[in-house]
């Protein structure tokens, strides 16, 4: 099977809410493609639809209208399950909140999306392990997510993200719960995660964060209010 | 695979519920009481099933028992003292019923009284029967040795006797029984048989110190008329018959046949001289106790089971919002819903197994405290577990299916929102 040219490809893209009797366009008609090893930024204030495009692109939600390919499929077509799919087989997800499962440990929390793919938990384990080895975490395995530090729960969940070996990385302000510091430190691996080939979509209203990606995206309104390449941390 | 996922999803859900164990006690606690109450329940119903069983196996399911009784208006102490007093089964009766009732296969008379019976130096308290051969086909005991009494020394009013293997053992001690001399009053019978008597303390029919001889060897020795000496006062009575067994044809005549015996016997003993024992009825008597136990344990254990699955329900409606973002989290890595309520749906389940557990042992202990504390006989049986077991795992689908598919259709966006 040839590789589609674009990982993500957005053809008037519109996502309307119904709240009481108004519609409110979220997404208002956007158009943009997201190319293999890049690493975007989204921003934008709150109410911008960044956070809506973030749902969308990662299969937890549809379109109202527009096209959505994945890899060349079709997401608007796809039902609950098959969008499970996506989610399960390319998509890595970490959030501003870490979102890992209390009372799993590390090393379980890594092997989750390996456990919804059917994969052995002798196989799934070993995997686990070599996660935390890339994040640093190896010695950590047995811990609990509340036995970590911030940057360290934070690095969890990414090891998670990469658990399925996803074609996009989706982040949702990865850092915004993490000092400049930490912060930092983060966005350096990840940067490293983009250079090692890993496509990295990540929303953030924060200047300085989206200056680590190597485009970034305006949205204002539900629309793509202008895009900047280039690196600038 | 799909094993694997199995347990470690079961794990998990053990893993869940060990989280808050006060919680998930309490919980299960619903299941566990239903679930004893059950176990209990078909406990006590077997054990009277299995001991109404055991009686009508000692004395026949198709026989009917007809004994003389004293009547109780019958003068004062002083009077029976000097009177002799005639009352009772007569020949007569043992003709009609099986004149009477086709269905009446055979019907086998005894007469029976105390008497002290010796051997060499020993003596011994022995309850005499005078009957004929048909008594041991009727009353099925296992001979001990020699042989039962035959028609032959029926008619002939053969000097002979069958013990009951107990009275043998004491009486005789350690001679060789058969062929032996025992002395009752003045008459001499030779040993030709020994048998064995009911076991389970059932003394209806037969008890450890009968000595049985032909009935008319009985009549011809001992006379109709029977002295008794009783704590100084000499009974002196006059009963033909004190028994009569009869074996109807099918368990299905048994209890017509009783109330055609009982009607005739009404028009010939106005005065009630007798009564009249099926033991058929023991069974009926048994399923009705049955029946009672199992409205009043089976009314516990359904209501009990009831909360049981609604508590459960509750606390798993809670747990679902508990862990909405835990289901947020597993949707967006890729779970389907499938999975979402298979994960809920086995942590109910072992949830209310875990309390059908509990319910299991704690239903073992109950019937041995009944059997302790009220005497009646209880057995648990393997498939009452079996079904106890299926019951709470059951509990545990009906009422976690609806948490569990609540968890399962949360909006995966929502769901990571909540705090």
């Amino acid at each position: 099977m040839s590789r589609p040219e674009h990982v993500i490809s957005l053809q008037d893209v519109r996502r309307t809410y119904r709240m009481g009797t108004t519609d409110v366009h979220a997404l208002a008609g956007v158009t943009v493609d997201f190319d293999y090893g890049d690493f975007w930024a989204i921003m934008g204030a709150s109410g911008s639809g960044k956070s809506t495009m973030l749902n969308l692109l990662g299969c937890l939600d549809r379109p109202t209208s527009g096209q959505y390919q994945f890899e060349g499929q079709d997401v608007s077509q796809k039902d609950d399950d098959g969008l499970s799919e996506i989610r399960l087989q390319r998509i890595g997800f970490i959030f501003q909140s870490f979102n890992l499962i209390p009372q799993l440990s590390v090393r379980e929390n890594i092997e989750l999306p390996l456990y919804y793919q059917g994969i052995s938990a002798v196989e799934s384990a070993a995997r686990a392990e070599r996660l935390a080895e890339r994040v640093g975490l190896q010695d950590r395995l047995h811990h609990r997510p509340a036995e970590l530090s911030g940057g360290q729960q934070q690095r969890v969940a990414i090891a998670r993200s990469l658990a399925n070996d996803p074609r996009v990385l989706l982040a949702d302000e990865p850092t915004g719960n993490l000092d400049s510091h930490t912060s930092e430190q983060i966005m350096r691996f990840l940067q490293e995660l983009n250079q090692q080939g890993v496509t990295i979509i990540m929303v953030t209203h924060e200047a300085d964060i989206a200056a680590f990606a190597s485009a970034r995206l305006h949205m204002r309104d539900g629309l793509i209010d202008n895009i900047d390449r280039g690196r600038h941390a | 695979m799909r094993n694997l996922r199995m347990v470690r999803d079961i794990q998990l859900g053990l893993k869940n519920l060990l989280l808050h164990k006060l919680r998930s006690l309490l919980t299960t606690l619903g299941v566990v009481f239903g679930v004893a109450s059950v176990i209990a329940m078909l406990a006590v119903g077997e054990g009277a099933n299995q001991e109404a069983l055991e009686q009508i196996r000692q004395l026949g399911s198709n026989v009917i028992i007809l004994r003389s009784e004293k009547p109780v208006d019958e003068g004062s102490a002083a009077q029976r003292a000097s009177f002799m007093s005639v009352y009772g089964l007569q020949y007569d009766d043992e003709a009609r019923i099986r004149e009477t009732f086709r269905e009446v296969r055979r019907t086998v008379p005894a007469r029976i009284m105390r008497q002290e019976a010796r051997f060499e130096s020993r003596r011994m308290d022995m309850r005499i029967v005078g009957t004929t051969a048909d008594w041991f086909a009727l009353v099925d005991r296992p001979l001990a040795a020699g042989r039962t009494l035959e028609a032959r020394d029926i008619h002939a009013n053969a000097p002979v006797a069958v013990l009951a293997e107990p009275a043998a053992r004491r009486l005789l001690a350690a001679e060789d029984a058969i062929g032996q001399h025992v002395r009752v009053g003045s008459h001499v019978f030779e040993v030709v048989g020994i048998i064995e008597t009911a076991g389970g303390g059932d003394r209806r029919l037969d008890s450890d110190t009968d000595i049985y001889i032909p009935i008319d060897t009985f009549r011809e020795r001992f006379g109709e008329v029977i002295v008794q000496r009783r704590t100084g006062a000499r009974e002196v009575e006059l009963v033909e018959l004190h028994q009569i067994i009869a074996e109807v044809d099918s368990i299905a005549s048994v209890e017509p046949v009783a109330a055609g015996i009982r009607t005739m016997l009404e028009r010939f003993h106005p005065n009630e001289d007798y009564a009249i024992d099926v033991p058929l009825a023991l069974l009926r008597q048994a399923e009705a106790t049955q029946r009672t136990f199992n409205i009043v344990l089976g009314s516990i254990a359904g209501i009990s089971l009831l909360v049981g699955g609604i508590g459960i329900m509750n606390i798993m409606l809670a747990s679902v919002t508990e862990r909405t973002r835990e289901i947020g989290i597993r949707r967006a890595i890729g779970a389907r819903r499938r999975q979402i309520v298979s994960q809920f749906l086995i942590e109910t389940v072992v949830l209310s197994s875990l309390g059908g557990l509990l319910g299991i042992l704690i239903g073992i202990s109950i019937p041995r405290v009944i059997t302790q504390v009220a005497g009646m006989p209880t057995i648990v049986t393997t498939p009452s577990l079996i079904m106890a077991a299926g019951i709470s795992m059951s509990i545990g689908i009906i009422f976690g299916l609806y948490p569990a598919s609540r968890a399962a259709r949360l909006d995966p966006i929502i769901a990571l929102r909540d705090n």
